[in-house]
């Protein structure tokens, strides 16, 4: 393994370092909480002359994704992050990002969509831009965010469409971690300069992204499609990679103790810590729980997930987002991933908790493991800890 | 060589536009981007917003013109000019132009922020505005461009005494930038005269380019030039253009018409104007000629 150089800081800066070492070119940026510390940090970078790239202050989140959209169809790396209103302020651009197969890396720094107004964690947000054509990745602690920028160009970059890496609001990005910094020429190794196949330049002039009719359109989405398809084997070759030179590998989802386990709780972000250190007590009680981490939302590694679930008896699942009338989104892809499947014939449970920023305790965990038990409805969504 | 063979002779000969394209019969927004790009060259990278101009380039794989074109959302013209001027620099192509394209619902209305922000920042690039006074593309909707007493295909009560087109150049201006300038597709060596200006300079330059819409403003097709010589002379779209914000230049200064001229020859376009209605028109442009015959004076 490469040397490294260990800091304490918090996931903004994380995110910024993660786009240091990732050499990106061009950052366009506008401020919402909590996701501020990450573009002041990468100012600070282009200012002292640590990174060598333009940050563009934009008046707006739509012109941040139009303006990295035109700079990465112009050859350049390009990174930016947001969070929440910002996010969906975005939802046009993120579409034609994603249309455009451009590798625009992007980290959204979970918060609750108003209204009413608020600035604390959920997955509202993510799970809204779900269907835009970006790959999604969750991250439970720091060091897998900073990880996750890094590989997110490099498997961006390979596969021609936008990644969005997810941290929880305040839970992660307010949270003070030790994050090894890689030594630059490592990172160069293991990520080389973006080599686009065609790009905006008057030695060769292309005229991209005309309008499109009813013969053509449906065929790119198919080949979106297929990218994505393709996404798979891609990611889990660059956490390979990655591991191989840095030394953490992640996976496209974590199945942690499941072997055996009778109940499997399934989720994402930083509240699967807090499910490692349940499941921890619960085994040691001689409990069979397990935990089903999943990284990717897009591409939905479908195999992986049934292969994790295959032995439960009983299957939670705990968003912290809500689909208002419908349930959470995680629970609905975990149910479509196993329906009539070999391994579909049994419960999966759907709980929503931790909505606006309301802490999801080893209690409130407690809470969750004994109604599941209780044989609760599983065609509706259960809520936790609800007051009214 | 007489005036008007010079004039000719000065058109630089390069096309960076093919024929063929899809637009109306006698577009005018087609004219404006075929001069501005021999203007421009083609070491220049265009920022294209939707508008007309998204479908008269041609569907995919199809284009029209011969410099790279990135179709874009509708209203970010100005924000991918920046993007392209970043990633631009910072791969060491300083020499190549940006062209921001906008119609005046991109440009006065839904990229109206964007255009700020990047005129505030002082990026450099250059933004053509073709004005046809309407959402055009869409088939003719009211825009802050529209002029009072227009009858939109969205106009429940046409605005007359008291409304205002929106002051796009004034607006502009007040940003401080190299250049601030309104042009005309009716007066051809001037727009060029804008466009090599705007290239000499360093930083935003926004450039209005008055273009009548034969078929949105149902006129016929050979009178888009002649309209647009009508709206400069009758002083509804003066010529003029504004160095950092402070030097005002008027650049042409006809024996003015009567507004009424222009309205009067335009009634498919308008409802009818009562004398109060043209009055008002007339105090109006009046009114803002004054202002810039009193800014173009030396202090």
């Amino acid at each position: 393994m490469g040397s490294r150089q260990r800091i304490i800081m918090n996931g903004n800066s994380a995110a910024a370092f993660g786009a240091m070492l990732s050499r990106v070119q061009v950052t366009a940026a506008y401020p919402i909480s909590p996701q501020t510390g990450i573009v002041e940090a990468l100012a600070d970078m282009v200012a002292s002359g640590q990174l060598k790239a333009k940050f563009i202050m934009s008046e707006s989140e739509h012109s941040v994704m139009a303006s990295l959209i035109a700079a990465s169809e112009a050859g350049a790396r390009v990174f930016t992050a947001t969070s929440s209103q910002g996010l969906a302020l975005m939802h046009e651009l993120l579409h034609w990002a994603a249309g455009a197969r451009l590798p625009v890396v992007m980290v959204n720094v979970n918060r609750a969509m108003s209204a009413p107004w608020t600035m604390y964690c959920d997955q509202s947000d993510i799970v809204a831009q779900r269907d835009t054509g970006w790959l999604h990745v969750y991250c439970e602690q720091n060091q897998e965010l900073l990880d996750a920028i890094i590989q997110g160009f490099k498997v961006a970059e390979q596969v021609l469409l936008p990644v969005m890496i997810n941290m929880d609001g305040f839970y992660n990005s307010y949270t003070t971690e030790p994050i090894d910094i890689y030594d630059l020429d490592d990172v160069d190794r293991y990520l080389p300069p973006y080599d686009p196949p065609v790009k905006l330049d008057p030695q060769e002039p292309h005229t991209l992204h005309g309008g499109t009719g009813p013969h053509l359109f449906t065929e790119m989405r198919y080949q979106a499609w297929q990218a994505m398809e393709h996404a798979l084997e891609v990611a889990r070759e660059a956490d390979e990679e990655f591991g191989r030179i840095f030394g953490p590998r992640y996976g496209l989802t974590e199945a942690y103790r499941c072997e055996d386990a009778d109940l499997v709780l399934v989720s994402s972000g930083s509240l699967v810590g807090t499910l490692r250190e349940v499941i921890d007590g619960y085994r040691a009680r001689g409990e069979r729980v397990g935990l089903l981490k999943i990284r990717y939302l897009r591409p939905f590694p479908v195999q992986e997930v049934r292969q994790a679930l295959a032995p439960a008896q009983q299957i939670v699942v705990i968003d912290r987002n809500v689909s208002v009338g419908m349930g959470g989104v995680f629970w609905q892809e975990v149910r479509s991933a196993l329906f009539g499947s070999e391994v579909g014939d049994k419960p999966v449970l759907g709980f929503i908790a931790g909505l606006g920023g309301r802490d999801v305790t080893p209690e409130s965990i407690d809470e969750i493991i004994q109604m599941a038990r209780s044989n609760p409805p599983q065609d509706v969504p259960i809520w936790v800890e609800l007051k009214v | 060589m007489t005036e008007s063979v010079r004039v000719l002779a000065d058109i630089p000969e390069e096309e960076l536009l093919s024929p063929g394209m899809y637009s109306c019969p006698g577009c005018m927004a087609s004219l404006a981007m075929r001069h501005v790009l021999k203007c421009m060259g083609p070491n220049t990278i265009i920022a294209l917003t939707t508008g007309c101009w998204a479908v008269i380039d041609g569907p995919f794989p199809y284009t029209s013109v011969k410099v790279p074109l990135l179709h874009g959302a509708f209203g970010t013209a100005a924000s991918m000019a920046r993007g392209l001027r970043a990633a631009l620099d910072i791969q060491d192509q300083e020499d190549v132009q940006v062209l921001a394209w906008g119609g005046d619902g991109a440009t006065f209305d839904i990229g109206m922020t964007a255009l700020s922000a990047a005129a505030a920042y002082n990026e450099d690039v250059v933004y053509v505005c073709y004005d046809n006074e309407a959402y055009m593309n869409t088939g003719g909707q009211q825009s802050t461009a529209t002029l009072p007493g227009t009858k939109t295909t969205t106009t429940t009560e046409p605005g007359l005494v008291g409304m205002r087109k929106k002051n796009i150049v004034e607006i502009m201006a007040a940003h401080g930038i190299p250049l601030a300038a309104s042009a005309s597709i009716g007066y051809l060596p001037d727009l060029r005269r804008k466009i090599e200006l705007a290239r000499s300079l360093k930083g935003f330059k926004f450039i209005h380019v008055h273009t009548p819409c034969p078929t949105g403003w149902r006129l016929p097709p050979d009178q888009g030039v002649h309209i647009a010589r009508l709206a400069v002379k009758s002083r509804v779209h003066p010529l003029y253009h504004v160095l950092d914000g402070e030097k005002y230049v008027i650049d042409f200064d006809p024996e003015p018409v009567p507004a009424k001229d222009y309205f009067e020859l335009q009634r498919q376009r308008f409802v009818p104007l009562s004398e109060e209605d043209l009055a008002w028109i007339q105090q109006d442009v009046d009114r803002r000629w004054q202002t810039l015959l009193a800014r173009s004076q030396p202090a």
